[in-house]
């Protein structure tokens, strides 16, 4: 393992991208995001990449499509308002096929909102984040060492799978600062890419990059197609951590920000004998159900802590599908939960089981 | 025996969609035909944006990007940055490129972005059915100006190569139309400037080319380019607006 550095969320994550071989950031200035795109500015001419800030949000996501298209690893970053900007561009890398890194760290909204911490852009994240039929890969990682460590899956997994993904962060994961361990050796030799649009030297035939198609039944066969591709990686890439789950009779599901405080809020209820324990979802699309399924026969009941008015809650619910109740506590507006909030909360539902 | 005429290499061999006596036909040609005399095909990439010409990436034969509404240079500077040895074209209508991708065109202009755009200006939205563009005329009849543009609450028309002529980052901004041969020829030469302002390093080439919509200005293909003369011409004068190797310069 490489030396432990102090660093903050929203720079590990830059750097990390740098050493997974992203050479192409564009993006626009918005709190709480900015030291990505100050950090980029400040690393890619020093290693012969790209950093640009374009005019728009808009503007942005579409240079990371015409990027994407010549085949080059590329990302940009963003928090709520902007993301929403960026959703034209997202719904036209998805109807392209297109990767590309997509990062959203997290402010309160809707509207303007706050600049504070917020996990209530999960629905816009995982149901659509844009218009038409797709999905993109969600990743939440709940310390700066995990948004390190998932910068470099979430660039292979988009190559792999040749669709968008979105780090799902939050303004505390951002602005937070923790020791972390960079890789070790840069990536080198990225995968090769047939279907880009980097001019075809009179070798092959033109290669076009598109998500137009006039014809319903031609549209239809290729959604088709690309929903197979989702549901193989619904079966294959779902991602959790489990926490005191084997033996609880309370499972707490949190993802991000509102699982580091709900894991303190564990600690100090088993403390006190009350067997509770937590499945952290890293992947929140693909939703992790299997270890919904796995736990739910064990345990007595669920519940959804977020910094939202409550939205994850509802792939909870659809995982559980009424077999037990699933509850839900949450701050937002741009507040955190506190651990004695939820222990409260803890208390209440375990005080009834 | 030799052969006399034929289609650029550039251009696919494929049927065009386009209506009768609509001028995208002459300008695909044009920029095939600079594409070919430059021997840059292998190395040019295509942006097609919304518009009658989206399907332009069947019909040219180089890498082609299909882009959102307006967004043909955002995403030609992504393309461009990954390697500035591509040669990236855009094809913008008038909605395209004066309207809802109006930022997009004056930030990659003034950020020299060393691209090549090809501007169609009809003065109207053919692909959803002539409604008012904004480069649409004073007085000009459209779906969405039934009683004629009225300046007072519809604005007044964009002059796009008089308005991107003042920024620093532009290398050339020329005016041609397509309506006879002579002025063809002159096209032809302003579009196989652009490109080679592009390979020359030189920062944004922008060719305006006023351009014809028979259909949707009810007008047969005929009175439509004499339409285009007695009305458009007079609002979007020909000629040069910058060009950085021989300065200002009108025809």
């Amino acid at each position: 393992m490489s030396e432990r550095v102090l660093m903050k969320g929203n720079e590990a994550l830059a750097e990390a991208a740098i050493s997974a071989g992203c050479r192409h950031f564009f993006g626009y200035p918005i709190t709480p995001q900015t030291e990505v795109a100050a950090y980029m500015a400040k690393r890619m001419p020093k290693v012969g990449g790209t950093y640009l800030q374009a005019e728009s949000e808009v503007s942005a996501i579409n240079m990371v499509l015409g990027a994407s298209s010549a085949g080059a690893r590329v990302m940009t970053s963003s928090s709520s308002p902007g993301i929403s900007l960026k959703s034209e561009g997202i719904s036209y890398l998805a109807g392209s096929d297109l990767p590309a890194l997509i990062i959203n760290v997290q402010r309160a909204g809707p509207g303007l909102g706050g600049i504070q911490p917020s996990q209530a852009d999960y629905w816009q994240a995982t149901r659509s984040t844009g218009h038409g039929d797709f999905h993109i890969l969600v990743l939440a990682p709940s310390t700066v060492q995990e948004m390190v460590d998932l910068v470099a899956d979430a660039f292979d997994l988009g190559d792999k799978y040749r669709m968008p993904v979105m780090i799902l962060s939050d303004g505390m994961l951002g602005q937070m600062m923790e020791p972390v361990s960079l890789p070790e050796k840069a990536v080198e030799s990225l995968p090769e890419k047939p279907w880009a649009t980097n001019g075809h030297k009179n070798q092959r035939k033109h290669n076009v990059i598109n998500s137009l198609y006039i014809n319903p039944p031609e549209l239809e066969t290729l959604l088709h197609e690309r929903y197979k591709k989702y549901d193989h990686i619904n079966k294959t890439e779902q991602r959790a951590e489990e926490y005191l789950t084997d033996d609880a009779d309370l499972i707490i599901v949190a993802y991000g920000a509102s699982s580091r405080v709900s894991r303190s809020a564990i600690d100090m209820a088993r403390a006190e004998g009350i067997k509770v324990g937590m499945i952290r979802p890293i992947t929140l699309w693909p939703y992790p159900v299997d270890y919904i399924e796995k736990n739910v026969n064990h345990v007595n009941s669920f519940l959804c802590v977020e910094m939202s008015m409550g939205q994850m809650v509802d792939d909870v619910r659809l995982a559980v599908n009424g077999r037990k109740p699933v509850s839900f506590f949450g701050r937002t507006g741009g507040i955190i939960p506190t651990p004695i909030e939820v222990l409260n909360e803890i208390k209440k539902i375990a005080g009834g089981i | 025996m030799a052969t006399l005429f034929s289609k650029p290499h550039a251009m696919a061999d494929v049927p065009l969609h386009y209506c009768p006596g609509c001028t995208h036909g002459i300008v695909h040609r044009l920029i095939a035909e600079a594409i070919d005399d430059l021997g840059i095909e292998g190395r040019t990439i295509g942006i097609a944006p919304v518009g009658c010409s989206v399907f332009a990436y069947d019909y040219f034969n180089c890498d082609m990007v299909e882009a959102a509404h307006g967004r043909a240079p955002a995403v030609a500077t992504g393309i461009k940055r990954v390697d500035p040895d591509h040669v990236v074209f855009t094809y913008q209508g008038d909605g395209d490129l004066a309207a809802i991708g109006t930022a997009e065109t004056v930030h990659a202009a003034t950020r020299g972005e060393n691209i090549t755009v090809i501007f169609i200006n009809n003065a109207i939205y053919g692909m959803t059915g002539g409604q008012m563009a904004p480069t649409s005329l004073p007085g000009q009849v459209t779906q969405t100006t039934p009683y004629g543009r009225d300046v007072k609450t519809a604005g007044y028309p964009i002059r796009v190569c008089e308005m991107l002529s003042t920024l620093d980052g532009v290398a050339l901004a020329q005016r041609v139309t397509v309506d006879c041969v002579k002025n063809v020829r002159t096209a032809k030469k302003a579009i196989k400037k652009a490109f080679e302002y592009q390979i020359e390093g030189l920062g944004y080439s922008i060719v305006e080319v006023v351009s014809s919509c028979p259909t949707n200005w009810g007008l047969s293909p005929k009175d439509a380019l004499e339409w285009l003369r007695q009305n458009m011409l007079p609002y979007y004068p020909l000629g040069v607006y910058k060009d950085v190797k021989e300065g200002e310069s009108r025809e």
